[in-house]
């Protein structure tokens, strides 16, 4: 089946790495994808902050595209899937925002696009265990923490993704690379100050810290992640925590699509583990893959 | 839940108008403080989110849309996921700030830089149909005053291929712009 791709705005900008792996990810795979044609911004966070019905009619206008491709929608970025589902959501059930979206996008829309995420396509559909057919370069020796943030999970009753306060999926898939995981951390879906990186970085900067410190006291090697504001966050803001509290973190923060993209062979390069802020060397040192 | 109302008709109208917004019920808080308990931007706030609530259920809106928690709210949604009344907290807080933009009331000092990159931000969307990030990091600097800031990330961050130099458009704004103008025509 073919879906139709959301990249969003991140992913074609500062979340690139995110991009091209997780495109990659789904050539390797032969999951097959084609962007949605004229996608727009979601309004992200504050479009809804903003005003309600402009939060929705953003995410309306692209699921109209979409449907140009395919009745299923599949998002990466965790802000956009968030957003898309929360806009198919307010369609069904509140009729005033309906009524204005529809107005201001000129199309009526029943909020009937099924909105998926390449987690939930890797877990229910394609299958683990056919998962784990195409590993061929294991990622033993590694140790990760999986760190989900708050817009896959949260408001739980609309997302369905997971277990709200300990979601599994990513570690259910990055078991079949053969990685090591962190069993129980404290703060996989606590936030991590989210679009507040540049009006109030400091708020940004303590949350990052209470993280990273978590995620290290676990002995992770590196931060999994599947949110480019928890990414950027997490991978931009580790200096300004080391200055402000005291502490010497030096964390790789990586995207799930780029671990997964490596134990399905693809080079370093592929997947962008030379984007990120911190150094991704060591974690390929080692797993003995030369960069 | 049947509520009886004590207060003035003003009061009354405010809860209401914000029960509407949430498509919820405030009434049910009862007070347990367990979405202040959890709320990671606790610190930074003047009234803890159960506070907000508290005079929502009152009706003092003026006390309510004046407070700095309400541009603080990171809208996590760990309140709302964790309420054991189920009370829609995180939209509440939501509500309350939009009563405050449409009647234009200005955010506390210590929290403008919030409204200014909500705003600078949409402007972005309205403008491209996508967000042009260095447009928009620079956009922002140069409104809240702080020309320099983070300046020393972008060099870094072009060396790593993370940012365009051109803003990449939707090819057909009109559809973008008129979302914005029947929607928020005074952005
Ligand atoms: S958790 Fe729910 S019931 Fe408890 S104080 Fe907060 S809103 Fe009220
Ligand atoms: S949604 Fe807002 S009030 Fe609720 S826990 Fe998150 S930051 Fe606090």
């Amino acid at each position: 089946m073919k879906y139709a791709y959301f990249p969003g705005c991140s992913l074609e900008g500062t979340a690139k790495d995110f991009g091209e792996s997780a495109r990659a990810v789904c050539q390797a795979l032969g999951i097959e994808i084609q962007d949605v044609p004229d996608w727009v911004c979601c309004g992200a966070t504050p479009g809804h902050a903003y005003d309600e019905a402009l939060g929705v009619a953003l995410s309306v206008r692209t699921m109209l595209n979409a449907k140009r491709v395919s009745n299923s929608m599949m998002v990466l970025c965790a802000a956009c899937y968030n957003r898309a589902k929360m806009s198919n959501h307010a369609m069904k059930t509140r009729p005033e925002i309906r009524a204005k979206v529809e107005t201001a996008v000129g199309e009526p829309y029943a909020g009937d696009v099924e909105v998926v995420h390449l987690l939930e396509v890797l877990d229910r559909q394609y299958g683990l265990e056919n998962l784990k057919k195409k590993i061929v370069r294991p990622l033993t020796g590694l140790k990760v923490a999986c760190y989900y943030g708050c817009l896959l999970v949260r408001p739980p009753k609309i997302m369905q993704f997971d277990d709200p306060e300990n979601p599994t999926i990513m570690e259910r898939i990055l078991a079949t690379t053969g990685v090591e995981l962190v069993e129980d951390w404290s703060h996989k879906v606590e936030c991590c100050g989210a679009a507040f990186a540049m009006a109030r970085t400091d708020v940004v900067v303590r949350c990052v810290n209470d993280i990273l410190k978590s995620a290290e006291a676990a002995g992770a090697d590196a931060l999994v992640v599947a949110c480019p504001l928890c990414q950027a966050n997490c991978d931009m803001r580790q200096g300004e925590a080391n200055q402000a509290f005291g502490e010497h973190h030096d964390l790789p923060v990586v995207y799930f699509t780029q671990l997964l993209g490596l134990a399905l062979g693809l080079s370093p390069h592929q997947v962008g583990l030379q984007r990120p802020m911190i150094s991704t060397g060591g974690l390929l040192e080692k797993l003995h893959v030369g960069a | 839940m049947v509520v009886k109302e004590i207060g003035t008709p003003e009061a009354a109208r405010f809860r209401q108008d914000i029960n509407r917004r949430i498509a919820g019920q405030v009434e049910k808080c009862y007070q347990c403080g367990k979405c202040s308990a959890g709320c990671p931007i606790a610190n930074e706030m003047d009234l803890m989110p159960n506070q907000v609530i508290r005079l929502v259920q009152i009706g003092l809106k003026d006390k309510a849309t004046h407070c700095r928690s309400i541009w603080l709210c990171a809208g996590c949604v760990t309140c709302t996921t964790r309420c054991p009344q189920e009370v829609e907290i995180a939209s509440v807080m939501e509500a309350v700030r939009h009563v405050a933009i449409e009647e234009g009331v200005e955010p506390p000092p210590e929290v403008r830089h919030t409204a200014t990159f909500t705003e600078v931000f949409l402007r972005s969307v309205r403008r491209h149909g996508r967000i042009f990030e260095p447009g928009m990091v620079m956009g922002f600097n140069l409104r809240s005053c702080q020309p320099m800031k983070d300046a020393e990330k972008g060099p870094k961050m072009f060396l790593k291929g993370k940012l365009n130099l051109l803003p990449h458009r939707v090819k057909d704004r009109g559809p973008v712009r008129r979302i914005f103008q029947r929607l928020v025509p005074k952005l």
